[in-house]
């Protein structure tokens, strides 16, 4: 178990610099800094000097070097745009995304597992069929056009729900301020919760409905049947319980997208969270900001990735034995 | 304020909003919430020269002088200025008194020379404004800024350099603007202490930021006591956000919104036009062009420039593309702008076969193929512009292919000559045409030309350019600026498409002024 | 899996006809959801690939647009110029039909080029690693992992920030679609390789397999015609869904502003386009692309579906 946990630690760090390597390399070609950091008026002498004076102009290795030296530190330098420390920067908005990754990640799992053994129980039902087509609509659109879409109906058409932004917020503990806690901060989060946990909770329902089909069939729930116990037992007490392995490592990997996806749904209902604090550093070409957002989303998948693989560890000693095979 | 769950939940509210308008005007708490579509980058009175940043710091901060709506300037923390009348190099200040700042500080002259020259030294990105001074000095209540030379617009420059108080200042070791490469956040990115009419309440960049009204200020009271200020960079949620009700203006308005909202039962609009014009421009000097088919550069033809002019339609592009919110011209100036002229103003209507004639003229039987580069996120409808160009320049057997990208890959193209035809927009904050040609005209050398990506040289206008900075005879100088202007018009150095305009959408019941250079004034807000 | 892979047919027949008798044809005969979802892909797919003999216009030639044209509604005629358009025109003045269907040209061969791109870098390597084991495993697994710590927006992003420093500028615009397409494979192709490893690293310890290895077949042999088999109905299943994401990835990309130039607009560009018309009453500019999109995507997503049934047999 440790040894295994070691492993995996120091594989961890490894994608970490190499995610680090990737995108520090990909930063050059994303824009000039330079050009959305002074004003029109600055003459071509000044701008060759702060780019001079940013290290713009070292070698790459170089400036790759003092980055992980620093990151290594925690320091992610100031931002370009904002001229904030990008990590006080980025902990202030993590908690807006994290937030709304877990509700819409509650959402999906909750919606994906519920419907998932409804449509599997009810295999030719015409709600179970509505369900599957409608839920099939909800990944054959592009996230945006979900997000104005939902904006028009609720926010605009209906003015039940707010349109942007994250309501008011309470601050908890140091430098988390939580929606959660309010009530316009909990209205705040219903649509983009919706907008970005459909997607997953399409998947999760698909990937539910085909585990108990399967695990439905087989002699091991026929023979269940045939001592008698009732459907309710059957379906909840052995069906649903053995698929759950494959759907907790699919939802914890998702998580880990959820995250990352949220760049799209931030940016259309004005989340102030990391993924439109990124799209806006894109845009600005703010380097530093770019930088330990992808660490940061490096970081959390491989955390997530090591919990999974420990959960199942723990869940199912068969695994046991053929994951680490499966790891040499 | 909350976010309100029904449609009449939210009407008893406006009702009661109004009821207390209404009533005792001087009591009533008027909030104002605000949304456009960036955030002040920063809220340091030096650090950016950029439009948002002033605007919001407008509301915290003051100027020597300000820039009324319709262009003229107005004394904010300055009561009088003048050229001192025994030294044509010096400008002389009279700074208001009785003035404090938030934190309680009188202002002093010294504060004055103190912020001049804060932003006169870089980092401050306010610099080449103020390129000429020599030394600021204090006499009295006066503020006496020497020049390196005669400089009858200087005054000009002033409108967007905010003074702060020196002890606090020194208090917090922001004696010298924020520098980019230091590695560590100023005091004064996210703290003030101005004379504005309006103090800081809380900032959170690019979320949300609150202004309260500063009791102690000079002026009159305005109206709006609280100013929520909320970014949204999509236009749609922008403007949902207006019509559901959970912001009361928009200063970035999508102009094809504007009909709409217009029609909207509760909503007003309000537009006027705004300092900035947007052209297309090309290399008309190279030898041959990088992007082009064929061996020479068409650009550097006359005949082709002349082409390009009769086939672009304007009339077209302001009444699709920009559904009438725009002022089409020939000249590459908003008609605020001291130089301007009706004539200049004037432009042709399409004439596509004479246009096809003269490409032929040009000895291009068969056309050519360009590539035209295009911001597409910073001007209104920048990137439907160039596609509408592209139409028209068909017409003509001239294929443009269009290179559409966000601003900070476009706008290095230009700086670095990396670009054959491209589209600007240019602003012209001094309001005098010498601006113009400091940038865009005069040949690419020291400070002059950063953003002439026409490659265009002549020496005798540039020594004509150089010779407006010092010229006090200002009749004369409006003559050089007209000649200057004619060799541009003639050489068709730019091929200007529209002066912008700008829109505010707000709530039924508030009155606000468009600005020409962008930069509303919520303490001139007055409610019905 | 099917028939005609475990037992040689009694007599010779044609291909045509053992396709049509096999199982999945079966099922496909006898599930209307799969036949409906068929029909509409094939419509619009045939309408794509046929656009520019049945568009009445060529969108992608500036010559033939007139700006005045721009915001026709459908089946009105423009109040400028006086002519009418089907489906009416977007705020260039291009006909909205004829565009939709060269932009669903450009949306379905992005989709299929990125998901063939995908499923051959997949497939490849997932053999590879699976076949070979040890450290070539674990370094493709690797690659894998690092991969998918990038959500696959992500990597188009920093791909297309690549390919625009390496493309010099004259050619950029021609290669925005391939450079779109490798970018929506790369950040595809770990599913199939996942999927092929493992089934190849259960397939590779059977005896036929072993037996072939014996018999002195050479590994890639061994790998095509013995296990590439076994592992074709999975792969495929991923891929009809992958068609499908890959499609709807290309829209996304669109919105974050990079992807097809605007004057070669693909379906995701439409919608991106015509989404700022929401509020101002020009619904016609993304009612229609939106439409033909959500069918598209549907029709392929619930032949996916049908699919995954129809190949695993346990569920029948």
């Amino acid at each position: 178990m440790l040894a295994f946990i070691i492993r995996r630690l120091f594989q961890s760090v490894i994608v970490m610099l190499a995610v680090a390597l990737v995108s520090f390399s990909l930063f050059r070609f994303v824009g000039d800094p330079i050009a959305s950091m002074v004003g029109q008026e600055t003459t071509l002498a000044e701008r060759a000097a702060l780019r001079d004076a940013l290290g713009l102009n070292d070698p790459f290795l170089v400036q790759f070097w003092s980055f992980v030296a620093r990151a290594a530190q925690g320091d992610f330098g100031i931002s370009y745009r904002l001229q904030q420390p990008v990590m006080e920067l980025i902990l202030s908005r993590l908690p807006a995304t994290l937030e709304l990754a877990m509700i819409s990640g509650i959402f999906a799992f909750l919606f994906g597992v519920g419907f998932g053994v409804y449509t599997a129980l009810k295999r030719r039902g015409w709600l179970s069929n509505a369900i599957m087509t409608v839920s099939l609509i909800g990944v054959s659109l592009p996230t945006f056009l979900i997000g104005v879409l939902l904006i028009w109906v609720f926010a605009v058409e209906l003015q039940m729900l707010p349109s942007f932004g994250r309501g008011d917020v309470v601050p908890v503990g140091d430098w988390w301020r939580t929606g959660l806690l309010t009530q316009s901060g909990r209205m705040s989060l219903i649509l983009p919760a919706i907008t970005l946990g459909l997607y997953q909770m399409t998947l999760i329902m698909r990937l539910v409905r085909a585990e108990m089909l399967e695990v439905l069939r087989t002699d091991y729930i026929k023979f269940a049947r045939a001592r008698g116990l009732t459907n309710r037992a059957v379906n909840f007490g052995h069906a649903l319980k053995n698929t759950m392995v494959p759907v907790i490592t699919i939802t914890g990997l998702q998580l880990g997208s959820i995250i990352a996806f949220s760049i799209i749904t931030e940016t259309v209902f004005q989340w102030p969270g990391v993924g439109a604090l990124f799209i806006r550093s894109v845009q600005f070409v703010d380097v530093p900001v770019m930088a330990a957002y992808l660490m940061l989303i490096a970081l959390i998948f491989v955390v997530i990735n090591l919990i999974v693989d420990l959960l199942y560890y723990a869940v199912d000693p068969r695994l046991r034995v053929s994951r680490s095979h499966a790891r040499h | 304020m909350t976010f309100q769950m029904t449609k009449g939940m939210r009407a008893a509210l406006m009702a009661g909003v109004a009821g207390l308008a209404l009533g005792a005007a001087s009591a009533s708490a008027e909030t104002l919430r605000w949304a456009r579509v960036g955030d002040a980058l920063t809220l340091d009175p030096h650090s950016q020269n950029e439009g948002p940043t002033h605007t919001l710091n407008h509301h915290i901060y003051e100027t020597l002088v300000g820039r009324n709506v319709d262009g003229t300037l107005e004394a904010r923390l300055a009561t009088d200025w003048e050229i001192d009348p025994e030294d044509d190099t010096v400008w002389v200040f009279t700074i208001r008194e009785g003035v404090t700042f938030h934190e309680g500080q009188e202002l002093t002259p010294e504060d004055v020379a103190f912020s001049l020259d804060r932003a006169r030294t870089t980092p401050s990105g306010m610099a080449a404004l103020h390129a000429a001074v020599e030394e600021v000095t204090t006499d009295g209540n006066t503020v006496r800024v020497k020049l390196s030379g005669p400089a009858p617009l200087y005054v000009q420059n002033l409108t967007n350099t905010f003074i702060m108080s020196k002890a606090w200042a020194e208090e917090h070791g922001v004696e010298a603007a924020p520098n980019f490469a230091a590695g560590e956040e100023a005091h004064s990115i996210r703290n003030t202490n101005g004379t504005g009419p309006y103090m800081l309440v809380s900032r959170d960049p690019e979320v949300r930021t609150v202004l309260r009204v500063f009791e102690g200020h000079w002026d009159e009271a305005p109206e709006v006591t609280e100013i929520i200020y909320t970014p949204i960079s999509e236009a749609a949620t922008r403007v949902a956000a207006l019509l559901s009700g959970e912001v009361d203006l928009v200063q970035d308005v999508p102009v094809q919104d504007i009909a709409r909202l217009e029609q909207t039962d509760g909503v007003r609009v309000v537009r006027g036009p705004e300092n900035r014009n947007i052209f297309f421009s090309y290399d008309m000097t190279s030898e041959t062009l990088a992007s082009a088919n064929v061996d020479d550069n068409p650009f550097a033809k006359p005949e082709v420039r002349e082409a390009l002019a009769l086939a672009i339609d304007r009339d077209a592009i302001q009444q699709v593309v920009m559904r009438g919110e725009s002022q089409p011209s020939a000249a590459p100036l908003p008609p605020f702008v001291n130089g301007w002229t009706e004539e200049m103003h004037e432009y042709s209507q399409p004439d596509y076969e004479r246009a096809g004639e003269l490409i032929r003229e040009a000895g291009y039987e068969n056309g050519f193929s360009v590539d035209l580069h295009c911001p597409n996120d910073r001007y209104l409808n920048d990137e439907a512009i160039c596609q509408a160009l592209v139409g028209m320049l068909g017409r003509i057997n001239v294929s443009v292919n269009l290179v559409s990208q966000t601003r900070s890959l476009h706008f290095p193209l230009i700086e670095n000559w990396e670009t054959d035809f491209y589209l600007l927009g240019w602003g012209v904050p001094t309001f005098d045409s010498q601006y113009v040609f400091d940038f865009l005209v005069h040949s690419r050398e020291g400070a002059y030309g950063a953003f002439n990506g026409t490659r265009y040289s002549n020496a005798e206008l540039d020594a004509k350019i150089e010779s407006l900075a010092t010229m006090t005879d200002l009749e004369a100088r409006d003559g050089v600026i007209a000649e200057i202007w004619e060799q541009v018009m003639e050489d068709r150095i730019f091929l200007n498409v529209h002066n912008q305009m700008l829109a505010y959408a707000m709530r039924d019941g508030i009155n606000l002024d468009v600005h020409p250079e962008n930069q509303p004034r919520m303490w001139s807000v007055t409610f019905d | 899996m099917s028939k005609d892979d475990t037992t040689i047919p009694p007599r010779p027949r044609s291909w045509a006809y053992r396709a049509w008798d096999s199982d999945v044809a079966y099922s496909f005969r006898t599930s209307p959801v799969a036949m409906l979802a068929g029909l509409v892909a094939v419509i619009i797919i045939a309408m794509a690939a046929l656009a520019p003999w049945l568009a009445p216009f060529n969108p992608y030639d500036p010559s033939q647009l007139n700006l005045m044209d721009g915001f026709t509604p459908p089946m009105e005629p423009n109040a400028f110029t006086g002519n009418t358009y089907w489906l009416g025109t977007d705020n260039q003045g291009r006909d909205v039909f004829s565009t939709i269907l060269y932009g669903a040209r450009i949306s379905l061969f992005v989709g299929f080029s990125a998901v063939l791109f995908a499923m051959v870098l997949g497939i490849t390597l997932g053999l590879i690693a699976g076949y070979r084991g040890g450290w070539v495993d674990s370094l493709l697994m690797r690659v894998a992992d690092v991969q998918l710590s990038f959500p696959s927006i992500l990597i188009a992003l920093l791909i297309f920030g690549v390919a625009r420093g390496f493309i010099p500028p004259a050619y950029r615009e021609t290669m925005a679609i391939w450079v779109l397409i490798v970018a929506i494979g790369l950040s595809d192709w770990v599913q199939y390789a996942r999927v092929v490893r493992g089934a190849t690293m259960v397939e590779k310890g059977k005896e036929y397999v072993q037996a072939a290895r014996v018999i002195g077949a050479h590994p890639i042999k061994i790998l095509v015609r013995h296990i590439l088999p076994n592992v074709m109905g999975p792969v495929l299943v991923i891929a009809t869904i992958g068609l499908a994401l890959a499609i709807i990835a290309e829209a996304t990309l669109s919105f974050l502003g990079v992807g097809v130039p605007p004057t070669q607009p693909s379906l995701g560009t439409l919608i991106r386009i015509g989404q700022q018309y929401l509020f101002s009453g020009e619904w016609w500019i993304l009612l229609f692309p939106s439409i033909t999109l959500l069918a598209l995507a549907l029709a392929v997503n619930l032949l996916g579906d049908w699919l995954r049934d129809a190949l695993n047999p346990r569920l029948r």
